[in-house]
C-alpha cells in the first residue's frame, strides 16, 4: 500500500511533471521565474494550495457531484457532474482567500514572504488542472492527497530550476528577437526534454 | 469603423496574446499534436472569450468591484461548461483527446485578462469583437504550431496523409521529436523570434549588454 503511494508520488514529481510534461501553470511559470527567491516563494505557495485543494475537491466530487454520489441524501439518481468545473474553481478561489486570511493572522512572516503570489494562484492552471486530473483518473482520497502534494513539489522544482537557469542566462548574448520570452521558451523545451528521460523509470 | 477593425485585427499580430503578453500558453502547447484537436480548441476558446466579454460588458455597471473576479469567473465557468457539454454530445472522441484542457479554458489568462482589461470598461459590441480578435490571435499561433507538428511529425494534415511515410512505403521519415511535448516550446520560441524580427519594436531590452571593445581595453591595461 505504502509502495503504491510512493510510486504515485515519484510519478507526480518527476515522470509526469505537471509543468514540463503537461504544460500546466505555464503563464506564471514563465512570468515569475526571473529570480530564484521569488520562484521559491511561489513554488511553496503552489505546494500548499495544491495539497489542500486536490483532496478537498476529491471529497466534493465523491460525495456531491459524482453520478449516484448523493445516495446518502436519498437522491441516488442525481448526477451533478456537469457542475464540476464551477465547483472546483469556486473551491480553489475560496481556499486561496481563506488561506490568505489564516496566514495573515497566524503566520505573518510566511504571509509576507508569499505576498502577491497567493491571489495569483487562483488563476494558475496547475491548480485546476490537478483537480481535473484527479477526477479523470478516479483517485481515492489518499491518492489525491499524495498526488496533490507530488504535483505541487514537481511544479515548484521545475520553476526553481528554470529561475536558476534564467539568472545565468541574462549575462549571455542572445540574438535580438529571441531576447527574453523566446529564449525562455527554448530553455523550457530543453528542460522538458531532460525530464522526459524520467519516463524510462518503471515503478 | 476603423476603430472596430483595429479592435478585431490588432491582437492577431501587433499585440498577440501568446507571443507578446505571455497569456494562455498552457493549452497552446498541449493540444497541438494534431490539427483536429487544435482547431476544436481554437473554436472553443474564441467562443468562450467572445461571449464572456459580451456578457461581462453587458452587466459591467452592475458588478461591485470587490467581487468582480468571482462574478467574471462564474460567467466564464458557465460558458466553459456549456462548451464542454456540447463537445461531449457532438464530438465525443475529440473531447476525450482534449481531456482536461477544455476545462482549463476557465483559467486561461487570455479570457480572464480580456474580461478584466477590456470588457469591464467598454460597451458590449467592441468587447465582443475584442474577444473574437484575441481568440483569433491565439488561434493563429496554435494553428501555426499545429500545422508544423502534424505535417512534419506524422506527415499528415487533419489526419489526411500529405507526405507518404516510410512506414507506409513512402519517402518521408516522420520527425518523432515533433510529436513529443517539448517540440511545442521550440516552435513557439522560434515563432516569437520570427514575429519579432518582423516587428522589431516588440524586442525586449536585455538586462546586460556586452561592452563594445571590452577585450581591447583590457589588453591595454595589461
Amino acid at each position: 500500500m505504502l509502495e503504491h503511494y510512493l510510486s504515485l508520488l515519484v510519478k507526480a514529481i518527476f515522470v509526469e511533471n505537471i509543468a514540463l510534461a503537461f504544460f500546466l501553470g505555464m503563464c506564471t511559470f514563465i512570468a515569475v521565474s526571473k529570480k530564484i527567491a521569488t520562484a521559491v516563494g511561489l513554488g511553496i505557495a503552489v505546494v500548499v494550495v495544491l495539497t489542500i485543494t486536490v483532496p478537498l475537491n476529491n471529497i466534493i466530487y465523491g460525495y456531491l457531484l459524482q453520478e449516484g454520489a448523493l445516495a446518502w441524501a436519498g437522491l441516488p439518481d442525481v448526477d451533478l457532474g456537469f457542475l464540476g468545473l464551477l465547483s472546483y474553481i469556486g473551491v480553489i478561489a475560496a481556499m486561496v482567500q481563506i488561506l490568505e486570511m489564516v496566514l495573515d493572522r497566524y503566520m505573518p512572516a510566511l504571509y509576507n514572504a508569499l505576498g502577491v503570489f497567493l491571489p495569483l494562484i487562483t488563476v494558475n492552471c496547475a491548480i485546476l488542472g490537478a483537480s481535473l486530473f484527479m477526477v479523470e483518473r478516479d483517485y481515492s482520497f489518499g491518492e489525491s492527497l499524495v498526488f496533490g502534494f507530488g504535483s505541487g513539489v514537481g511544479w515548484a522544482l521545475a520553476i526553481v530550476l528554470l529561475a536558476g537557469i534564467r539568472e545565468k542566462l541574462k549575462y549571455s548574448d542572445v540574438p535580438d528577437g529571441l531576447e527574453g520570452l523566446g529564449i525562455t521558451f527554448i530553455t523550457v523545451g530543453l528542460m522538458s526534454l531532460g525530464f522526459m528521460s524520467f519516463g524510462g523509470i518503471s515503478l | 469603423m476603423s476603430q472596430t477593425k483595429d479592435v478585431l485585427i490588432s491582437p492577431i499580430f501587433n499585440n498577440n496574446p501568446i507571443a507578446l503578453q505571455i497569456l494562455g500558453i498552457c493549452s497552446a502547447l498541449a493540444v497541438t499534436t494534431s490539427l483536429n484537436t487544435t482547431l476544436v480548441m481554437c473554436i472553443a476558446l474564441t467562443t468562450v472569450c467572445a461571449f464572456s466579454n459580451l456578457f461581462i460588458s453587458l452587466i459591467r455597471n452592475h458588478i461591485p468591484s470587490s467581487i468582480r473576479i468571482i462574478v467574471q469567473m462564474t460567467i466564464i465557468a458557465s460558458l466553459v461548461i456549456v462548451v464542454d457539454q456540447i463537445l461531449q454530445a457532438y464530438a465525443y472522441a475529440i473531447s476525450k483527446q482534449l481531456s482536461v484542457f477544455v476545462g482549463l479554458i476557465i483559467t486561461n489568462c487570455i479570457v480572464m485578462g480580456r474580461a478584466e482589461a477590456f470588457a469591464m470598461k467598454n460597451p458590449p459590441m467592441p468587447s465582443f469583437l475584442d474577444g473574437v480578435g484575441n481568440g483569433l490571435g491565439y488561434s493563429v499561433v496554435l494553428l501555426f504550431v499545429g500545422v508544423i507538428r502534424e505535417l512534419f511529425g506524422s506527415g499528415s494534415l487533419f489526419g489526411v496523409n500529405i507526405l507518404p511515410l516510410v512506414a507506409d512505403g513512402g519517402w518521408y521519415q516522420g520527425n518523432g521529436l515533433l510529436l513529443l511535448p517539448p517540440s511545442a516550446f521550440f516552435i513557439i520560441g522560434l515563432f516569437i523570434w520570427l514575429l519579432r524580427s518582423y516587428q522589431p519594436e516588440q524586442v525586449e531590452e536585455s538586462d546586460f549588454d556586452i561592452m563594445p571593445q571590452s577585450a581591447n581595453t583590457e589588453a591595454h591595461h595589461a
